[in-house]
């Protein structure tokens, strides 16, 4: 897989008020790729996905998007040029119909006009939520809430998604099928990027990941050879 | 006059609408920017002023001024939200409820030197007059107050649920950061939010003054009265703030009824006092 990188993250550093959580961080994104970004729970996999939103803006370091830079960028600036980031916690609108929530998603005036399209995709990819879509969204399942903020950031007709800690207290059955439909949206041509601490699922899911470990990268490179190598094996697989 | 309860079931009914109107904007701020907006009394209280002014200079029929003063408040709240408020928010979460204390004072300061501390009251001829229900009789205004209570409400609730603005509104109050990953710009959202508070206080203010007298510094009793039916419905809950205001205005014209006028804001405090001991997030609060 030899495409254009879609994502640049070139040395940034990002800091928690004087805490500095990320250490001159460099990362790609190509084209179309399921990429897994892994670590435990305080490697700063969150604090650089925020960072790339726009939630949380890095000292140092430029972060490019489709060659723009988008470093200084707002979030609301980022989304409407297509990066949609699925927050980790089940961040739905609680009070809101699960339809609600997904129209939410279509907020960015770009979005708006693909609207209809993509909430038939989204019903497509997740028949749950369209049978749940007047239910108000708190209402839902832990996999379903899951389903829902994949489908809400789906709706602002994104290029690329990130995806944070989606399996968090998920049965695996429910994160097989998560995943299963991750493929599909990624056969639709998205690039998908997923945080997650689960070494040996990540590896199996993605075709390149990388390895933060206390705000550094520890280890990146193409997801099959990494499952072959020598360290990945002792470090996290145990064998 | 024994055994009527229906002549201080209506009006409580009636009255409790002016308290709806008063008391939404209180809500709606708190509901999206967690904070108790504690110069919203005031700012009613200015709208009432401004309404007076211009049906006493102009001559144009109060409701009609609401033309002008809904755009002034809503302009007003708007900057206030975004040269004010908005970096107090950057600061702590008291410092913006101290700019709004500084605003209140500013507020019935500044009411006091342009309309002097005389009570005033903007008085048409339909606003004086009176209903009959039966051989009962009740004033136009607090039939007005509750029909424009039922009518914000429901714009309200339409604007928050249907248009795009509104459910973005709706949606950082509910979760500011997915509401920001959805492209909201939270920062103008806030904006927009307390502009549509100041309409509502606009148009409380109008009706405020048609149903009872105002000084320079009535926003602080209103803003009492608001409070209380925030407390009572729940902060953040239309549905909660549109009983809350009924609940409010029987208790006190029930008191008054029963146990005469002097007492009837001990009554209403009371009940405030009730539902804050029993249930502190309001009766349909979350």
């Amino acid at each position: 897989m030899s495409q254009e990188n879609i994502l640049e993250v070139d040395n940034i550093d990002v800091f928690h008020g004087s805490f500095q959580a990320l250490w001159d961080i460099s990362l790609q994104v190509k084209k179309g790729e399921m990429l897994a970004l892994i670590g435990a729970n305080t490697a700063g996999k969150s604090t650089l996905l925020d960072a790339i939103s726009g939630l949380n803006h890095p000292r140092k370091g430029t972060i490019r998007f489709q060659g723009r830079d988008i470093t200084h960028l707002e979030p609301y600036q980022i989304v409407d040029l297509g990066i949609t980031q699925v927050p980790e916690g089940r961040g739905i609108f609680p009070e809101m119909s699960v339809l609600a929530n997904l129209l939410m998603g279509s907020y960015t005036k770009h979005a708006r006009t693909n609207r209809n399209q993509n909430l038939a995709t989204v019903y497509e990819h997740f028949p749950i939520l369209k049978m749940r879509k007047n239910q108000v969204a708190k209402t839902l399942s832990g996999g379903e809430q899951q389903m829902l903020v994949i489908g809400r950031a789906l709706m602002a007709d994104p290029k690329l998604i990130m995806i944070d800690e989606m399996s968090l207290g998920l049965a695996p059955i429910v994160i097989n099928e998560i995943f299963k439909t991750l493929r599909g949206i990624r056969q639709a041509g998205l690039t998908i990027l997923f945080v997650e601490q689960n070494v040996k699922k990540s590896i199996e899911e993605s075709d390149r990941a990388y390895i933060l470990e206390n705000g550094r990268i520890a280890l990146s490179g193409n997801s099959a050879e990494l499952r072959e190598s020598e360290a990945v094996r002792k470090a996290y697989f145990g064998i | 006059m024994t055994g009527d309860f229906l002549t201080p079931l209506i009006m409580g009914i009636l009255l409790g609408g002016l308290y709806i109107i008063i008391a939404l904007g209180l809500s709606l701020v708190f509901g999206v920017m967690r904070l108790v907006n504690l110069a919203h009394g005031d700012l009613v209280i200015l709208g009432s002023y401004l309404s007076y002014t211009i049906f006493t200079s102009i001559g144009l029929d109060p409701i009609l001024s609401l033309v002008i003063t809904i755009p002034v408040l809503f302009g007003l709240g708007f900057l206030i939200q975004q040269y004010l408020l908005r970096r107090a928010f950057s600061i702590s979460g008291e410092a913006p409820l101290i700019i709004a204390f500084g605003i209140s004072l500013i507020l019935q300061n500044f009411n006091q030197v342009i309309w002097t501390p005389l009570s005033r009251g903007i008085s048409t001829g339909y606003s004086m007059s009176s209903f009959f229900l039966g051989s009962r009789q009740f004033p136009i205004s607090y039939l007005m107050d509750f029909i424009a209570a039922v009518v914000v409400m429901l714009a309200l609730r339409e604007f928050l649920s249907r248009t795009y603005l509104g459910r973005a509104i709706t949606a950082a109050s509910q979760n500011r950061r997915s509401a920001q990953l959805m492209g909201v710009n939270t920062r103008m959202i806030y904006g927009f939010a307390f502009g549509i508070a100041m309409i509502s206080a606009a148009i409380a203010g109008v009706f405020l003054g048609m149903t009872f007298p105002f000084t320079p510094v009535s926003g602080t009793q209103f803003l009492i009265i608001a409070f209380g039916v925030v407390i009572i419905g729940g902060l953040g809950s239309l549905f909660g703030t549109f009983l809350g205001g009924l609940i409010l205005g029987l208790v006190q014209t029930f008191s008054s009824y029963f146990l005469g006028s002097a007492s009837q804001m001990l009554f209403v405090y009371l009940a405030v006092l009730i539902v804050l001991a029993f249930r502190p997030q309001g009766l349909f609060g979350r």
